[in-house]
């Protein structure tokens, strides 16, 4: 038990220490996810609500699809961004993304699409049918029932978000594969932890997954409190 | 008289059984036509039809002479021009002035005249006060009356309503009553109501339609159907003698 103890003093300490590499990486790990969770809920909504509410033949069989994309592993999607990047394999090889924060992006949309689509999906059909009823009754047209139905499942949008965001700050897999934990490029949190294990400092790992638990914590109290709040419409 | 709806051979199946064959009805324009009968009669489901919300297997209607089987689509003209409202009240996220105001705001009306139009409503239906209250947190009597309020603001030519006034206490259906006939007196919107209390029918209709087993048993004005009926069925069933 002393040994976390220590662990989280040393977690204390690095946040209060100010250090410039262990801030940037803090920062880059939250500005990845971020772009990736934004860039994931810019198409996973939409797409998910359209689904929802559009009766169409392989309905199930694409919701089923989505479902199990939630739960591919991060090394899997790593792997294929890798390929698609890759200069001898790649279709994208040209644009020389590989060990680039765009890569990493792209690896972490690809993970948190599914989980916000997949959930979205789930939200819309828990609705009250006669919300959309009635909102059609009304004269809605079809982007204006598409916008009341989302605002009518906000809150559980709003929690597909804070799940996909914090999968994202928790994921190694994917980010270690296409970035390549290079130091003060694409170096974040979850890979830094894999580093200081991999190099036997346990306990710098310990603090490092300390601060991510206290950052996690942080974005998404932030995250539910404009969920819940009236920042969203 | 001049007909608002025409609807002609209108037949719909759900899972094999047949809940609707009407051969021919006509609803007039401008006054409220109830339509009664029993449960299972078929009565919400041709609403839903009339309202594009559920595809008949056959037949033909036409709103002011225009086929709309088929050719109704989310927020078009046709389907602007009616609104449905439901047994049970749903409102939406916000207040029970957004409520209200939703369909003006969907048909961009300048927010000054959503502003005097919802005031002028809630001040119909008595619920001033309550304007800006969460709508999640009303009552139900509140509820349906904020939703005919919702239905009626814009002024639809045909105001649909299925049994609006089940489960209410008197207070809240007297209200009620009183929207619908200022909506056919003031806007002259057509309304068809659909309900099982034989009294309401009575108090409020124009045109009497009564349904039983999906078809039309017999339809007119409203003292014929309720004093002289032609059908053993109707006066059975206005009789309160009819067991089904």
């Amino acid at each position: 038990m002393a040994y976390f103890q220590e662990a989280f003093i040393m977690a204390i300490k690095n946040l209060l220490s100010f250090d410039p590499e262990l801030y940037g990486i803090v920062f880059l790990s939250l500005k990845i996810s971020t772009i990736a969770v934004i860039l994931s809920a810019l198409v996973g909504i939409p797409v998910g609500a359209v689904i929802a509410l559009k009766e169409f033949k392989g309905k199930n069989v694409l919701i089923n699809m989505i479902n199990t994309l939630m739960g591919i592993p991060p090394v899997v999607v790593g792997l294929v961004v890798y390929i698609l990047l890759s200069n001898q394999f790649g279709i994208f090889g040209d644009l020389r993304l590989l060990f680039t924060q765009t890569a990493m992006v792209m690896a972490q949309t690809m993970l948190a699409t599914p989980i916000i689509m997949g959930l979205t999906i789930v939200a819309l059909h828990g609705l009250d049918p006669l919300l959309r009823k009635t909102a059609i009754s009304l004269g809605a047209s079809r982007y204006q029932l598409v916008w009341i139905l989302i605002r009518e499942a906000r809150y559980s949008i709003g929690s597909s978000i804070i799940v996909a965001f914090g999968r994202l700050l928790a994921e190694v897999g994917a980010v270690m594969m296409v970035g390549g934990n290079i130091r003060y490029q694409t170096r974040v949190m979850t890979t830094a932890i894999a580093l200081q294990k991999g190099m036997g400092e346990f306990q710098e790992a310990l603090a490092l997954g300390i601060i991510l638990l206290i950052l996690s914590l942080f974005i998404t109290t932030g995250i539910d409190m404009i969920r819940r709040g009236k920042v969203w419409l | 008289m001049e007909n608002i709806f025409k609807i002609n051979n209108l037949s719909k199946a759900f899972k094999g059984k047949k809940v609707l064959c009407i051969d021919e009805l006509n609803i007039p324009r401008g006054l409220i036509t109830a339509i009664i009968g029993p449960s299972g009669a078929g009565k919400s489901t041709l609403l839903s039809i009339l309202n594009g919300l559920v595809p008949p297997d056959e037949g033909k209607i036409f709103f002011e002479d225009q086929n709309i089987i088929g050719s109704m689509r989310h927020g078009d003209h046709n389907r602007r021009s009616m609104a449905m409202v439901f047994q049970h009240a749903v409102m939406f996220h916000g207040t029970v002035f957004d409520n209200i105001a939703y369909g003006l705001k969907i048909r961009k009306t300048p927010e000054d005249q959503i502003k005097k139009r919802v005031d002028e409503i809630l001040a119909l239906i008595g619920l001033n006060e309550i304007a800006l209250q969460r709508a999640e947190t009303i009552s139900g009597g509140e509820a349906q009356r904020i939703a005919l309020a919702r239905a009626m603001v814009f002024q639809p030519k045909v105001l649909l309503l299925d049994e609006p006034t089940a489960n209410l206490d008197p207070a809240n259906v007297s209200q009620i009553e009183k929207l619908i006939v200022h909506a056919k007196r003031e806007y002259g919107t057509t309304v068809v109501l659909v309900t099982h209390n034989m009294f309401q029918a009575k108090r409020l209709a124009d045109y009497t339609v009564f349904m039983m087993n999906g078809s039309i048993i017999e339809c007119g004005n409203h003292e014929r159907i309720f004093e002289n009926p032609n059908d053993t069925k109707t006066r059975l069933f206005i009789s309160g003698e009819m067991i089904y």
